[in-house]
């Protein structure tokens, strides 16, 4: 082997552990790596005892109810398997909508609510102009999944 | 045309300040990369013939 | 200088990139203004509104070619780190030195714009999600990359050490693309992949494609800018002149 071609090895041999390092060290901080839980996993137990964390899925349709005070909402997400009711008072962003995705900060009350102080939307990345989403939707049969990274199936 | 006035067009449906301020980020930066990098070779190019001038001339 | 007998090992001599790299600025930057301008028309007059989020998703015209300059001019620099250490060549070198500002900047446009469009879309400028947090250590690694070069006097030493760092960083640009499939993040998932039909609407996309080719274009022509000041800088220092092959001034002047 030419020097050359024992650097170029070196360096080739060098990337690939960094890269096994790399994948070791993602694989333990899995769990830290993660933004939100799903309901699935709220209903499994799997979200930190006590502690605020986030959730995250779709706003079921019809759910969304508010209060009289105008701030107050209730809504219940989902992730087509679990249910999680979700309290919030505070102003929803612009994109926040039944049938869409959402992220909520918060913790779950010994009833089993989660009362959020923080609410995100998630949107989707489907760009489409509102003539070619409202033909969409008319031919879909309803309920049907649009996305595919708003639901991790684990 | 699917913007009936300037000012519509401007506005962006209410989001005119976020979609203008990143359009208008992203030019300025480009804008200013090439001039320092103008600046950057016109200096070099000084700095090179002055040295020439010192150690050939 | 007859073409026929242009060889790589020319090129790679300092003499032959200098006016070569000036010969391909003017091309790369008219052609960059052209598909710019094109892209911009395209994203401003003819892409229709978005369904769900309104005239906000036209940041994607910016952000997302910004987003891919950043990760492809990383994968660039890196290479052409590697490709220096690997064969002891200072012009591979100097490209991966030239690369840097203009990733660093991509990425920072990346973040900015994102920033700009997550505050209307999601409700927050800024979430420490996976794919926002790695982009973040993507500009923090491009700054490192030019601070470490910067910061050490001996050029083939200054050379080496980024070139290694600059290697070491390359593991977090999959990182970065694959983020949104590997855990759920706010950040949406690829509307553009290799292995699935677009998620746009063909004239939003097309805008897209033509901003990202544009961009690429001005990279390119960004960066020979920036080759060419490096190589004259480099040459003007002594101890450069001092080695072997030393193109006069008035040769590489082309």
């Amino acid at each position: 082997m030419t020097p050359r071609q024992k650097r170029f090895s070196l360096i080739g041999l060098g990337l690939v552990a960094l890269g096994i390092a790399a994948a070791l060290v993602l694989n333990a901080f899995q769990s830290n790596l993660v933004f939100f839980f799903t309901p699935t996993q709220v209903a499994n137990g799997e979200v930190p005892k006590g502690q605020s964390f986030r959730i995250g899925g779709m706003v079921e349709a019809g759910t969304l109810q508010r209060e009289n005070d105008g701030l107050t909402v209730h809504f219940v997400m989902s992730d087509t398997v679990k249910r999680v009711p979700v309290t919030y008072k505070g102003i929803l962003p612009d994109l926040f909508k039944e049938g869409k995705g959402a992220v909520a900060q918060g913790k779950l009350s010994p009833e089993g609510t989660f009362v959020a102080s923080e609410v995100l939307a998630k949107h989707d990345e489907n760009y489409m102009p509102p003539e070619a989403a409202e033909a969409m939707a008319k031919a879909k049969a309803a309920g049907k999944q649009s996305s595919n990274t708003l639901v991790v199936t684990p | 045309m699917k913007w009936g006035s300037l000012s519509e067009f401007l506005a962006m449906g209410g989001y005119g300040f976020y979609v203008w301020v990143s359009f208008g980020t992203t030019a300025l930066c480009m804008v200013w990369e090439v001039l320092s990098l103008r600046r950057r070779g016109a200096m070099a190019l000084r700095i090179e013939s002055s040295e020439e001038g010192i150690n050939h001339g | 200088m007859s073409d026929s007998r242009v060889t790589w090992s020319k090129y790679s001599s300092l003499q032959a990139l200098y006016p070569l790299a000036g010969r391909l600025i003017p091309w790369c930057a008219g052609a960059a203004v052209l598909f710019m301008a094109a892209g911009l028309y395209l994203g401003f007059f003819v892409a229709p509104t978005d369904f769900q989020q309104g005239e906000a998703y036209r940041i994607i015209f910016v952000h997302v070619p910004a987003a891919w300059m950043s990760m492809f001019l990383y994968v660039m620099m890196a290479l052409w780190a590697g490709l220096g250490l690997g064969l002891k060549a200072r012009p591979s070198f100097m490209m991966a030195q030239a690369i840097a500002p203009t990733g660093a900047i991509f990425t920072f446009l990346a973040l900015l714009t994102g920033a700009l469009w997550g505050k209307p879309t999601w409700g927050a400028w800024w979430v420490w999600d996976a794919r926002l947090t790695s982009e973040l250590i993507l500009l923090f690694l491009y700054l490192g990359v030019m601070l470490l070069h910067a910061s050490i006097d001996d050029l083939r030493r200054a050379d080496r050490a980024s070139a290694l760092f600059a290697l070491v960083g390359v593991v977090n640009v999959p990182i970065i693309y694959f983020s949104v499939r590997w855990w759920n993040t706010l950040h949406q998932g690829a509307s553009v992949s290799m292995t699935a039909a677009p998620k746009m609407a063909a004239t939003m996309l097309t805008a897209m494609l033509l901003m990202a080719i544009g961009f690429w274009l001005y990279s390119m022509a960004v960066i020979l800018m920036r080759l060419r000041c490096v190589i004259l800088e480099r040459n003007s220092q002594p101890r450069w002149n001092q080695s072997a092959v030393e193109p006069g001034v008035k040769e590489i002047r082309a």
